[in-house]
């Protein structure tokens, strides 16, 4: 509902990027990225490790330097104060006090983001409930295991119903049961708080339980649609096989020096056939795993 | 800024305190046990207990709140709480703060202890007020706060913050007057102790010591002591950025 209000004037996107570039440590970490998050929707970061993820989360956030180009963030420059409120974010490792127990935890990010004293005490229950951790609520985070760490971090950026949520991988080292219904969760707070979320993964399998997914690699956005759109363009079966087979066509761009590479149909064929073979392979073994 | 904040901050650094019930043991009870160890070390020689005694009751607060403030705060920069608070609503102000009045609170307990130990237990003799010593212990306190915080960004781990210790605070121990008076130290120290704030603060303490009324140089002490605490400070609050390579 929040996507649709008054006709003709829609809100802008979610983080709407136009060559957006990160330096880091004189070599360049994200390049002339051009995309947009729509409003309400789940969409998922996809890519190999080291591809940048965390760099374009953080310059979402407003936490990474020297970035250049322009970043949107719901509306406003990526990084404004007015944003601090609008914003939760996960990084990828736990931060939270681990000298602190999680209601603790919750209830000081809840003053630093504002939350009246008085709802302060139902809002951290809320968050505690959303990421099932009642049982552990009064226990230290020193003492809790690290995916339980992860919820205690994760429900820190459900206070104060955020209207952009930026997590970087929240659900490595998840048991699948726990995962599933945290996604559920990432559902449910699209759809019934018109919340965004920007959902980072190594994990490929994750990817079907996006709205929309954007492939990572090397620091640029390989691909950017729904997960049937990204499949039916690649003509594959799977998301990994879709990653592979559009790193097959960037390398035959760059083989072909930018002449006519925009095809992608003739070229090195041969490096093509070996990028899917090789999903072949991981495609089946992940068959099984599922 | 705002007091919301800084109040929950300096509560949430005292609620990790009180999770961490040796370190406060240590905090509380090891300046006690060295000015006994003083006092003995001083059996014939009460007049050199006064006078170090009462330099320690200045020096323990800053020694103590410099470790503790350098080594939270760069958890806080490592563990990535740091990151996510400069992404909230929070100032940088609020934190500083919010850290300066939660330590800042605990050094006031902490002083308090070790100069009623030292009064009246040890009968360390002043001529001025105790309360003057307390206030003068707590500046201390606040200046290791920001001294803290202010190298903790110069550490990439708590191997090096620790090692900021001997590098700032023993050279000031050495200079303060406390082993010879400044004024017969070769002058390039001479000078040297003229421009660290821990000669001040020893000097204010033993003002304390001398004088039973308030004396202009004990205010100068004051204003040395406390501005030097808040440049430290505002320098400190420099070296938070909420946009990090």
């Amino acid at each position: 509902m929040v996507n649709k209000h008054r006709e003709g004037t829609s809100p802008p996107p979610a983080v709407h990027a136009r060559d957006l570039g990160v330096v880091r440590g004189g070599k360049p970490v994200l390049k002339e990225l051009e995309f947009s998050v729509p409003r309400g929707t789940v969409t998922g970061l996809l890519g190999p490790s080291g591809c940048g993820k965390t760099t374009l989360m953080r310059a979402v956030v407003g936490a990474q330097a020297r970035v250049t180009g322009r970043l949107d963030v719901l509306g406003e420059r990526a990084g404004s104060a007015a944003l601090r409120h609008r914003l939760g974010y996960v990084t990828q490792a736990p931060s939270v006090y681990l000298d602190l127990t999680a209601r603790q935890n919750l209830d000081y990010y809840a003053a630093v983001l504002g939350v009246p004293r008085a709802e302060r005490a139902d809002q951290v229950d809320a968050a505690l409930t959303d990421v099932d951790l009642h049982s552990h609520a009064d226990a230290l985070a020193a003492n809790l295991s690290g995916g339980e760490r992860a919820r205690v971090s994760l429900a820190v950026a459900l206070l104060g119903a955020p209207e952009l949520l930026v997590l970087d991988e929240p659900t490595v080292g998840l048991d699948p049961v726990l995962r599933r219904s945290l996604w559920n969760l990432f559902h449910r707070l699209a759809a019934e708080r018109g919340a965004t979320l920007l959902i980072s993964s190594h994990v490929m399998d994750e990817a079907d339980r996006c709205d929309r997914l954007m492939l990572m690699r090397e620091g640029r956005v390989l691909a950017e649609g729904t997960p049937e759109e990204l499949r039916a363009r690649t003509g594959t079966d799977s998301v990994e096989h879709a990653f592979l087979h559009l790193v097959g066509d960037a390398a035959d761009d760059e083989d072909n020096g930018g002449t006519g590479g925009t095809g992608g149909t003739g070229g090195s064929g041969g490096r093509r056939r070996a990028a899917d073979r090789a999903a072949g392979r991981d495609g089946s073994t992940a068959e099984v795993s599922r | 800024m705002s007091p919301t904040r800084t109040l929950a901050t300096a509560g949430r650094v005292l609620r990790q305190l009180g999770h961490d019930p040796r370190t406060i043991g240590l905090l509380l009870l090891v300046p006690v046990l060295l000015l006994v160890l003083l006092y003995y070390v001083f059996d014939a020689d009460r007049d050199s207990f006064d006078f170090i005694g009462s330099a320690l009751l200045g020096i323990f607060p800053m020694v103590t709140m410099f470790l503790v403030t350098s080594i939270a705060t760069l958890r806080e920069r490592t563990s990535g709480t740091l990151e996510r608070l400069m992404t909230m609503p929070l100032g940088k102000g609020d934190l500083i703060a919010g850290y300066a009045l939660a330590f800042g609170a605990f050094a006031v307990v902490q002083a308090g202890l070790a100069t009623g130990v030292a009064l009246w237990f040890l009968d360390l003799d002043i001529e001025g007020s105790p309360w003057f010593l307390l206030f003068v212990a707590l500046l201390n306190a606040l200046l290791g706060t920001a001294l803290g915080l202010f190298v903790s960004a110069f550490a990439a781990s708590e191997f090096q913050a620790v090692q900021f210790m001997p590098a700032l605070i023993v050279p000031q121990i050495l200079l303060c007057g406390l082993f010879a008076p400044r004024d017969t130290m070769q002058p390039v120290l001479e000078y040297t102790s003229n421009v660290l704030p821990m000669s001040y603060a020893v000097d204010g303490m033993t003002e304390v010591l001398n004088n039973s009324e308030l004396t202009a140089d004990f205010w100068r002490d004051v204003v040395i002591v406390a501005g030097s605490a808040l440049a430290v400070l505002a320098l400190g609050a420099a070296t938070l950025r909420r946009r990090t390579a």
